[in-house]
């Protein structure tokens, strides 16, 4: 038996939920011992499933665009516009948000999709809560709005612009630079994968506490504590609701930060 | 696994086939759906822009053509009424010509009747004179000669003569107006 399996069996059979909640056995137990150890997850093929959803149904719904647009060209249309407009164009303006829009909107459907897991019957963990998805995303907005920013000031008119705030002092300069550099440069990747995760990771937990409590209560001697599982799975769904909210909050607020770091990039110098 | 062997921390250690995995699938998806799908989409904004505005744009020439038509008409049925006007007083004018002639004609005409009514009374009444005068002169000798003859037998036969005569020319003149 490998090291997951051993800690899936401790999953089934201890409450509360712990770190051990969130590993999952490999498909192929052979692969294991491989680098091909966690390829082939349920985490995994929630990733590979939720590509394939966002492209089949994309690619379905806009196969023949039309002007007058049918019943699921609109839904796909209503879908990108929502961020095209609401984030893309708001933030950056018509011409520059008109450019970014199909990152933004893939990126939001992307994390969209992947933290619905978090409430799909069966599955009911997002790969989200797994830092190294969120991680990469974050990466890849880091790369994105510090390739911009330097591609229209330049390597050291995008230092200055991003390190140091105008109207400053310039004794204050040695205290602000290194705060502003941390905060823009390095932090900024790291809050946006946190957040995500840890919101993903939390709703995991939570979920798993209601659930699993609400069979440990009911695998109690006592039948009046038998009884109070009800209101542990009454709580369950009730947070999966709540999960819903975080789920799109979730995704909204990472795209909405990617664009506001966009933009910040792109503004004009002080 | 690694992480489970590290205790809590290892929640935040990303597991490096995750990020491969990861990195692949959000890759092809930005790849298909920003090449194939929001280019696009895009273009269908583009183009739903451009025909909204062409629309407005052809809906204005056709206005503005209806409009034009609008004035034509309507200054044409001005011209059309004046012209109506026009006639209508013609008309009138004409009507009240040819009634002034017709009354001057039947005027004409009942002056030259009554002037040849008159002049065939005239004629008759010459004719009629010149008759009774010769026969004023007829009957005055006739009547002489009768009263001369009688003279000679007595006095009393002059007048049984007179009205004998008289009665005479009475029946005379019965019998012609019966005639007549």
């Amino acid at each position: 038996m490998t090291d997951s399996a051993m800690v899936l069996a401790a999953e089934e059979s201890h409450f509360p939920p712990g770190i051990g909640s969130f590993d999952f056995r490999d498909w192929f137990t052979g692969l294991s011992e491989t680098a091909l150890a966690n390829v082939f997850t349920t985490i995994t093929f929630a990733v590979w499933l939720t590509v394939a959803v966002l492209i089949v149904f994309f690619l379905w719904a806009y196969r023949k665009p039309r002007i007058v647009p049918t019943k699921r060209q609109w839904l796909a249309e209503s879908a990108y516009g929502f961020i095209r407009n609401t984030v893309a164009i708001d933030l950056l303006g018509k011409q520059t948000g008109v450019r970014f829009a199909p990152y933004l909107a893939t990126l939001f459907f992307f994390i969209l999709i992947m933290n619905f897991w978090a409430i799909v019957p069966g599955v009911q963990i997002s790969p989200n809560a797994h830092i190294a998805f969120p991680a990469t995303l974050g990466v890849i907005s880091w790369l994105i709005y510090n390739y911009v920013g330097i591609k229209k000031h330049g390597f050291v008119g995008y230092m200055k612009m991003t390190c140091v705030p105008p109207g400053a002092p310039w004794f204050i300069y040695p205290l602000l630079i290194p705060i502003e550099f941390l905060q823009n440069i390095i932090l900024r990747p790291v809050t946006l994968a946190l957040r995500l995760f840890a919101n993903m990771f939390a709703g995991h937990l939570i979920l798993l506490v209601f659930i699993l409590g609400g069979f440990e209560l009911l695998n109690s001697e006592n039948i009046f504590i038998q009884g109070l599982s009800v209101f542990s799975f009454a709580m369950g769904i009730a947070m999966t609701l709540f999960e819903l909210i975080v789920i799109l909050l979730q995704a909204y607020v990472f795209t909405l930060l990617t664009g506001m770091y966009i933009q910040g990039s792109l503004a004009d110098e002080h | 696994m690694i992480q489970a062997a590290e205790g809590g921390s290892g929640i935040l250690f990303p597991i490096w086939q995750e990020i491969v995995v990861g990195a692949i699938a959000f890759g092809l998806l930005c790849f298909v759906l920003m090449k194939f799908v929001f280019p696009r989409m895009e273009k269908t904004f583009e183009a739903r822009v451009d025909a909204i505005e062409g629309g407005i744009e052809r809906a204005e020439r056709a206005q503005e053509e209806a409009n034009q038509t609008l004035e034509e008409y309507r200054r044409k049925l001005a011209g059309a009424q004046e012209e109506a006007a026009a006639i209508r007083d013609e008309a009138r004018a004409d009507a009240i010509a040819a009634k002034e002639e017709i009354l001057v004609s039947a005027r004409e005409e009942a002056n030259r009747i009554i002037a040849a009514g008159h002049a065939q009374v005239e004629a008759s009444r010459q004719q009629l004179v010149r008759e009774l005068r010769s026969d004023v002169g007829n009957l005055a000798v006739d009547l002489a000669g009768k009263i001369i003859g009688q003279r000679l037998a007595g006095d009393a036969s002059t007048e049984q003569t007179v009205d004998q005569f008289l009665a005479q020319l009475t029946d005379d003149t019965a019998e012609a107006s019966g005639a007549r």
